[in-house]
């Protein structure tokens, strides 16, 4: 598991070329563009970038969730091999939540309020799997207890649990049709800092346990250390960089990977404040020519402006930068002619 | 353990909405009297003003004696009215002398019950139904025309509807008849003549009340579904694998209807109070032209019956609200 790069095992997962786009007011906005990546069973990898860089839609596009304004306008998604229908919602019937599930951002909002959460839970049990009412009651009394939740809180109604047992409602509903992928959609955002912690390790145990592939989407890049072997970092739309969790911290090569890092709250450096990252992120309506990230890149070079760089494979991971690899000396010079 | 808890909430809060009513009735019982004692103008006066040359000063006094309006407002002829307001007693009509005002009341009643009770049931099983159609299909063809018929409707008086109706398909056409609640003629008919008038009477009538109805509850409607399908549930249930009938009938109805439930059941405590601008139209026989005759004649006796009626099914209907919502939605039990 160190290096899925190399395992020689077919992946679980593989993404390639894939592309959304958003329609606003009778214009389609090009939202993801180009994400490809692979992931092997029982993997974690987390998917990394700031808020409304496209890591929900990547997901929801992956799970054959996107809204009715979104189109996947190309590249496609496969699951053990074969092409999964995400563009139409009859067709990826058969494959919700048994192969990929999804453990969305506010549990609040995501648990119906009017019923209890047993029966949410039992539902797709009995729904996608064809089990009993007394069956599908069962398994979810045992995925409760598994996430920690006595039986019985099963009566509870979704406003009766506090924001971590909620959380931990949805991964028990999430886990229901034995899927071999979890989508965890920010699931510790809303949650206090304890909270967080034991939310993320019960998904980490759990991983194991159950041998499941978690995509962890996160804009936190400080959770991603403890639970994850790989990280993807995304930026506006496209992946910019992707490598093993150790890489990427020890030897991080986009500039943007690397402010991420640097603006990480270091508590051995006291309350030292954190630098943000100058400057704001491109709009959909105004993406740029070229690298979407070189209005803030502090290494940035004319070729920038020409080009998108594409997602390339260097050392132990990709990246998708012009410093990378560095360029000969006549090339330099062309480059920035 | 954890449903005796609830069980325990659940009939505390029941006690406590009930007592709130009583206690909302028991000021509509308080406001009704003093609302009524503050307009100006004497019913002894009012009433006998046709006779007044000859009528002596005198025999008005004596009948305001009669009436025990000589006695001080408070506290005499509050706790007058209360106590036997509370025994089921609602006083005489002033106009129509010696006439007890419950009876008046009980005589219109059943008329102005057909009138709105069916009007009623028809919009809410019409309105109701439409709108969350149109709200799960919204932007469709189908939302467009029912929302957009719906809030032509809603926007239109009752009474309006009524003229329009009475013109095309009584004056003009001469279908159906066009005021009153039945022909003297059926009066005395066999039952299913009598019923078939009787239906016939009521049509126009209960379409006007029931089309503006129809807008209400689909636009009502039509706006909680809107806002459910966006909800972050409705994501987890297309996530988990449910048809799209599936997610409308387990997760998207009883949200929607929560809103609208709450809408309906307030509405359910006009039945009684009639409709006063369409009953005028229509001349029908119920509480609403009742109330017409008694703002006329200034019979104070007999709009604090319908005044204390309309609070009556208001309060009832605001309880039944508060209880239907609790079984609903289980984040109020
Ligand atoms: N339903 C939608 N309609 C139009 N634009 C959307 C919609 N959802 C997201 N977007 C836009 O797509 C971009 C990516 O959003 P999102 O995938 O939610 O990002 P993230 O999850 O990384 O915060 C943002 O610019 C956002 O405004
Ligand atoms: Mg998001």
């Amino acid at each position: 598991m160190k290096n899925p790069c190399q395992q020689a095992k077919a992946p679980i997962l593989a993404v390639e070329g894939l592309a959304v786009d958003y329609r606003l007011r009778g214009s389609s906005l090009p939202t993801i563009r180009d994400v490809s990546f692979e992931i092997q069973a029982g993997e974690a990898v987390a998917l990394v970038g700031e808020s409304g860089s496209g890591k929900t839609t990547t997901a929801m596009a992956i799970a054959g969730l996107l809204p009715p304004n979104a189109a996947v306008s190309g590249g496609e998604v496969r699951y053990r091999g074969d092409r999964l229908p995400i563009d139409d919602d009859a067709a990826m019937r058969p494959h919700r939540w048994s192969e990929i599930s999804v453990v969305f951002q506010g549990a609040m909002n995501a648990l119906n309020p009017v019923h209890r959460i047993i029966k949410q839970i039992a539902e797709p049990c009995q729904l996608q799997l064809g089990m009993s009412r007394d069956e599908a009651i069962a398994r979810a009394r045992e995925l409760l207890e598994l996430v920690g939740i006595s039986a019985e809180r099963g009566r509870a109604y979704p406003h009766e649990l506090s924001g971590g047992m909620r959380q931990r409602v949805m991964i028990a509903m999430a886990l229901a049709c034995s899927p071999s992928i979890v989508i965890g959609d920010e699931p510790t955002t809303a949650l206090d800092v304890i909270t967080q912690a034991q939310i993320l390790k019960l998904l980490t145990a759990l991983r194991s346990q159950l041998n499941l592939a978690l995509i962890l989407i996160t804009h936190d890049l400080s959770v991603v250390a403890e639970c994850c072997d790989r990280v993807m970092i995304m930026y506006a739309g496209r992946l910019v960089e992707d490598g093993s969790v150790a890489d990427i911290f020890a030897n991080p090569k986009h500039p943007y990977t690397k402010l991420l890092i640097e603006s990480i709250p270091n508590p051995e450096h006291g309350k030292r404040m954190v630098r943000p990252i100058p400057g704001d992120p491109p709009t959909l309506q105004h993406r740029p020519s070229g690298c979407a990230f070189r209005s803030r890149c502090p290494s940035a070079m004319p070729v920038c402006a020409t080009e998108v760089p594409n997602l390339k494979r260097w050392e132990q991971g990709r990246v998708a930068c012009y410093l990378h690899p560095p360029m000969k000396h006549e090339e330099k010079a062309l480059a920035n002619a | 353990m954890a449903g005796s808890l609830q069980g325990g909430r659940t009939s505390r809060r029941i006690g406590h909405v009930t007592f709130r009513a009583i206690l909302t009735l028991f000021m509509v019982a308080i406001l009704n009297f003093l609302l009524f004692r503050v307009i100006p103008g004497d019913p002894a006066d009012m009433l006998l003003a046709g006779a007044r040359n000859s009528v002596s000063a005198e025999q008005i006094e004596s009948q305001r004696k009669s009436w025990g309006l000589d006695r001080p407002l408070i506290p005499d002829q509050l706790l007058n009215y209360l106590s036997t307001t509370f025994q089921g007693d609602l006083g005489y009509s002033f106009k129509f002398s010696g006439r007890r005002v419950a009876d008046l009341i009980l005589e219109r009643l059943p008329a102005t019950i057909a009138l709105v009770g069916v009007a009623q049931v028809i919009a809410i099983l019409c309105g109701v139904m439409l709108g969350i159609y149109a709200g799960w299909r919204r932007g469709g063809a189908i939302d467009h025309v029912v929302s957009g018929t719906s809030l032509a409707l809603y926007s239109t008086p009752p009474f309006w509807l009524g003229m329009v109706l009475v013109l095309v398909f009584s004056t003009a056409l001469g279908w159906l008849p066009g005021y009153g609640s039945y022909s003297p003629s059926a009066a005395t008919a066999d039952l299913p003549d009598w019923l078939g008038d009787r239906a016939r009477h009521l049509v126009l009538p209960v379409l006007a009340i029931a089309l503006g109805l129809i807008g209400q509850y689909v636009v009502v409607a039509r706006a909680a579904m809107s806002d459910v399908v966006t909800e972050d549930y409705m994501v987890t249930a297309r996530a988990k694998g449910l048809t799209s009938g599936q997610m409308l009938m387990r997760h998207a109805f009883r949200n929607a209807l929560l809103p609208v439930v709450t809408l309906v059941t307030l509405n359910l405590g006009y039945i009684v109070s009639g409709a006063i601008t369409v009953e005028s139209v229509f001349a029908w026989p119920g509480i609403g032209s009742l109330t017409v005759e008694a703002v006329n004649g200034r019979d104070y006796p007999v709009l604090q019956g319908v005044f204390l009626l309309l609070g009556l099914s208001i309060v009832v209907a605001n309880l039944v609200t508060d209880l239907a919502y609790g079984i609903l939605d289980p984040r109020v039990r």
